[in-house]
């Protein structure tokens, strides 16, 4: 059914395709939906300001092509994307092998521009072209006994030097509570900027959740599994004291590494200043009820 | 043997002020490359990690300065202090882009220094640095007398160490380099033990 949630920002904000690489300024309006409100109204009214094409392109973090923040966009290029195939098993409906076509067929793509906050303490506003997870789940058809959602990213060990050298245990995987897949912030992007996704921001399809740290966002899918139990998610069995299962935005649970209470906007330059980091990236209004009655010190 | 021999003989032609000179272009030429929005999209912690690397690979070759007297014969003695001191320049520029760009306030370079394990240990290293650089002249030297001095420098195998420990702790997953670097510096430790005596000790 899509469009469940509404951008602060309407499609008159968005750039025309020639400006591209041009620094733009957006305001964000007062919300939609009468989301403003309550506690995301602060930021609503800020000046979203997305980054260039060019900066969410050569600054990533795609472990598989390398560790450095330019090796993606330097390695990536290899990846084979097309043909595309995704598993859909598990307790669903309609299992089956999916080519991208045929899982998108039929639902309605949006843009949705998204503050997007890494766990190393930097952020980026993007504008993503996407569909809604719930919609493609709602298609594969979830059965009543699924409580997660389980994610695995495509492993092309010849063209992935990140594979080669074994930086971390690959294929990466990642996961979600049934409620936060099915939330209408959560979506599966298919591009920025109205330009397919490029290789080093996770195409052909990646995860989207704006709320939780970019690790989350799980790049390059390949399996979208429905499942009873906790599924097993790539930094929280890597380093579990560090990074939890939930892993959302949160100023006031410190990273033990670095301290997650504020933010610097890519695209600053040599004396951009440090923001605070907003309680689920800003996004508190809009997700704060899924987690009511939790201890969010302990499922951090 | 020769070519060590004619490598000696060239390097003594070699002012040892060139290496301050190139530190210090070296230095300038990166915050310039910062400042003109060459280094990518996030160039505080680009500068911050390029000024970290220089450093310890600085520490490192400074530490390889006796063995390589030792064993290849090559001699860079008259060099050591100024590759110290550039050491010491490029850890205090890590250290002001950290404190300065990166973090900005007091307060939150505090929090920082005393929560983060990696921080903490970086900065203990650099305190660990201060009175060496301090002391890296000759005036020094005399008073402290030789013998002195010798003991009181030795704190650079700490600081490299420390460095080392930073460096490892501060990436994610596992990365090759800062594993290099911490095996030079621990070979190049290795290499001052007397093991004549620690042989007599362990007997």
């Amino acid at each position: 059914m899509a469009y469940r949630w509404k951008n602060d920002l309407t499609q008159a904000d968005v750039t025309p395709k020639s400006m591209f690489l041009n620094r733009r300024q957006l305001m964000g309006g007062a919300a939609g939906l009468g989301l403003t409100a309550a506690a995301g109204g602060a930021r609503a009214q800020d000046a979203l300001e997305p980054n260039t094409l060019e900066e969410i392109r050569s600054y990533n973090n795609f472990y598989e092509f390398g560790t450095g923040k330019e090796d993606p966009a330097r390695n990536a290029g290899g990846m084979v994307i097309d043909p595309w195939t995704i598993t859909v098993d598990g307790l669903v409906d309609n299992p089956g092998e999916y080519s991208l076509a045929s899982l998108l067929d039929g639902l309605t793509e949006e843009e949705r521009i998204y503050r997007f906050r890494c766990v190393e303490a930097w952020s980026m506003v993007v504008p993503w072209n996407g569909y809604e997870l719930a919609d493609i789940l709602a298609k594969v058809g979830v059965k009543s006994e699924a409580k997660y959602v389980a994610f695995e990213t495509t492993v092309q060990p010849d063209v992935m030097i990140g594979v080669q050298r074994r930086v971390i245990p690959f294929p990466y995987v990642e996961g979600l509570r049934l409620d936060e897949a099915m939330h209408p912030l959560t979506m599966l992007a298919t591009g920025i900027y109205g330009e397919p996704m490029a290789k080093q921001n996770g195409a052909p399809i990646r995860l989207v959740v704006p709320w939780k740290y970019g690790f989350k966002s799980i790049k390059s899918i390949v399996r979208i599994s429905l499942v009873e139990e906790e599924p097993p998610a790539s930094w929280n069995i890597i380093n579990p004291r560090e990074y939890g299962f939930y892993s959302n935005v949160n100023p006031t649970v410190d990273h033990p590494r670095w301290s997650q209470a504020s933010e610097r906007k890519i695209g600053g330059g040599l004396f951009a200043t440090r923001q605070d980091t907003l309680m689920f990236n800003g996004y508190e209004a809009e997700v704060a009820s899924l987690y009511e009655g939790m201890d969010l010190n302990e499922f951090y | 043997m020769q070519v060590v021999g004619g490598i000696n003989t060239g390097l003594r032609k070699v002012p040892a002020w060139l290496v301050y000179l190139g530190g210090l272009g070296w230095a300038a030429y990166l915050f310039w490359l910062g400042l003109s929005n060459q280094l990518g999209p996030e160039p505080i912690n680009t500068l911050e990690r390029l000024y970290g690397d220089v450093a310890i690979k600085l520490l490192i070759l400074g530490l390889a300065v006796t063995p390589l007297r030792k064993w290849p014969g090559l001699n860079l003695m008259k060099f050591r202090r100024a590759i110290g001191l550039t050491a010491f320049g490029f850890v205090l520029a890590h250290f002001m882009v950290f404190a300065i760009l990166d973090v900005q306030t007091l307060e939150r370079g505090w929090t920082e220094i005393v929560k983060r394990p990696y921080v903490t240990i970086g900065m203990a290293g650099f305190l660990l640095l201060i009175p060496l650089a301090l002391t890296s002249n000759n005036l020094s030297v005399r008073k402290l007398g030789g013998a002195g001095w010798r003991k009181l420098h030795k704190l650079t195998y700490a600081a490299a160490l420390l460095g080392a420990v930073h460096y490892l702790w501060l990436v994610k997953g596992f990365q090759i380099e800062p594993v290099v670097f911490t095996a030079l510096i621990v070979g190049l430790l290795l290499t001052r033990i007397k093991w004549s005596r620690a042989r007599a000790v362990f007997a």
